[in-house]
């Protein structure tokens, strides 16, 4: 009866297109997100994520423009981050028709932010999206920029005071495993659960179906990737497939004929 | 064509909630009218966020009054998530505003008791026999998103529930038991998102929509 395991891809999006080559054999259109939100959503997906790495303003306008068309279309949560950095951002967002709102960097400069949103909109809408790397002495640092930068802030208790200050959600990317396909950073995802009660997705690392569980198992509630399903190296079927023959419980939504 | 109210009252991510009643054949109008509400052959109450404020909210536009009248003429109101809270007693959710409930059925909308709070994700529900919501999906998951719910459902008879019908009740279970939803003559609500959920979702939306 409990809570099925959340598979979730991510997009980087662009100015309104999908960053990383997509290989969807079918799609007429691989670069946009609308369309592979469709297509992530019929693979049985279980929420969306977009992650706006767009750098101009207009950019931002193109941004809104593709939540709009996605929530109308697209029946599965969508949380949508990159820039965020105001209450008026994640209004916006949320106008938009983001269900969910992530935030990275905005918060590090001004956590008061995480609050602020949290209570005009509720605990609810607001991931806190923490991109952390090992530290030299064993303890785990937030960094940005990508994992180039370092903060100085140690991860751990940053996550657990964005939940005391109303995050709803933490998203933990593993800025080591990141890339590597060699499996999720268990130990930061149990020092992470240790310290906090909100949901946690895990994100980082994930190279084959096997690699999933253990995330599950050492405390993430989600578990979130991006090229493995763009690339057609796993689809989201395959991954619960494999959380479900380890016995965790997933949504296995009628199968219809692949896009 | 059904004519189906979405109210309108600032909370709410409304916008998946109309386009999925209009994927199910709705002819669906995103207003806080009071006038349009009364005349729609089904009304849904969305919500999101906080109890109190969400309550005021319905307050501001006179959606109680809406509501009661609705349910006085039979016709259909779905309430959502906090949309469905609200039309409990009240809620222990904190606020420096607190508001009662609607009251249209007893209880006390209460936070759960679980390891993992918000409830975020895809949950089974145990709909019973005769749920005219459930009919056909009663063995799919929905998308909840909330950290507050009721416990326990206390109004037992058909007489206490102001129709000739018992009330159906559905559950979910997060760290304890609580109401997923509840059909009760006119007035049917989810704890969960229909909006959110994929094809089980809009296939209860249809459920609703042969009701109206």
């Amino acid at each position: 009866m409990s809570v099925a395991v959340r598979v979730i891809p991510c997009l980087d999006v662009d100015a309104g297109r999908v960053v990383k080559g997509v290989r969807f054999g079918s799609l007429r259109d691989a670069g946009d997100p609308v369309e592979l939100a469709r297509a992530y959503g019929e693979q049985g997906a279980d929420e969306l994520t977009f992650l706006d790495v767009t750098a101009s303003s207009a950019g931002r306008e193109t941004m809104y423009d593709l939540v709009r068309r996605t929530a109308e279309e697209v029946f599965i949560p969508l949380t949508v981050g990159g820039g965020v950095r105001t209450v008026d951002d994640v209004d916006r967002l949320l106008r938009a028709g983001a269900d969910k709102v992530g935030i990275n960097t905005g918060a590090i400069a001004r956590p008061e932010v995480i609050a602020d949103i949290a209570d005009r909109f509720g605990s609810q809408v607001l991931v806190l999206s923490a991109d952390v790397r090992r530290a030299g002495d064993g303890t785990f640092e937030v960094t940005t920029h990508g994992g180039r930068t370092g903060t100085g802030i140690e991860a751990v208790g940053w996550c657990a005071r964005a939940e005391a200050l109303g995050a709803g959600e933490i998203l933990l990317n593993s800025m080591d495993a990141d890339g590597t396909k060699a499996g999720f950073d268990l130990e930061l995802i149990r020092a992470v659960r240790a310290e906090v009660s909100v949901p946690v997705i895990a994100s980082g690392g994930a190279g084959r179906v096997a690699d999933f569980a253990p995330a599950i198992h050492a405390g993430a509630d989600a578990v979130l990737a991006a090229s493995v399903f763009h690339y057609g190296e796993l689809t989201i079927h395959e991954v619960k497939e494999a959380l479900a023959a380890d016995g965790l419980p997933v949504r296995m939504p009628p199968q219809k004929v692949s896009p | 064509m059904k004519r189906v109210v979405v109210l309108d009252y600032g909370f709410g991510n409304v916008r998946s909630a109309c386009r999925a009643l209009e994927r199910v054949g709705a002819d669906v109008a995103l207003t806080s009218d009071s006038a349009a509400a009364l005349d729609a052959d089904g009304l849904v109450v969305p919500g999101v966020g906080n109890f109190h404020a969400c309550v005021a909210g319905l307050r501001s536009v006179g959606a109680p009054r809406v509501i009661d009248r609705r349910l006085a003429g039979g016709r259909a109101v779905l309430g959502i998530c906090v949309g469905m809270q609200v039309l409990f007693d009240g809620s222990t959710e904190p606020s420096p505003h607190p508001e009662p409930g609607l009251g249209e059925w007893p209880g006390t909308v209460a936070r759960l008791a679980a390891p993992v709070v918000p409830h975020m994700g895809w949950s089974e529900v145990e709909a019973p026999g005769p749920s005219r919501l459930f009919a056909g999906i009663g063995d799919q998951r929905f998308y909840f998103v909330h950290s507050y719910a009721v416990r326990d459902w206390v109004m037992a008879t058909p007489a206490e529930a102001g129709s000739g019908v018992a009330p159906q009740v559905t559950y979910a279970t997060h760290g304890h038991r609580f109401v997923a939803a509840v059909e009760n003559g006119p007035l049917s609500a989810t704890q969960f998102h229909p909006e959110k959920s994929a094809d089980a979702g809009l296939a209860l939306l249809t459920n609703w929509m042969e009701t109206l």
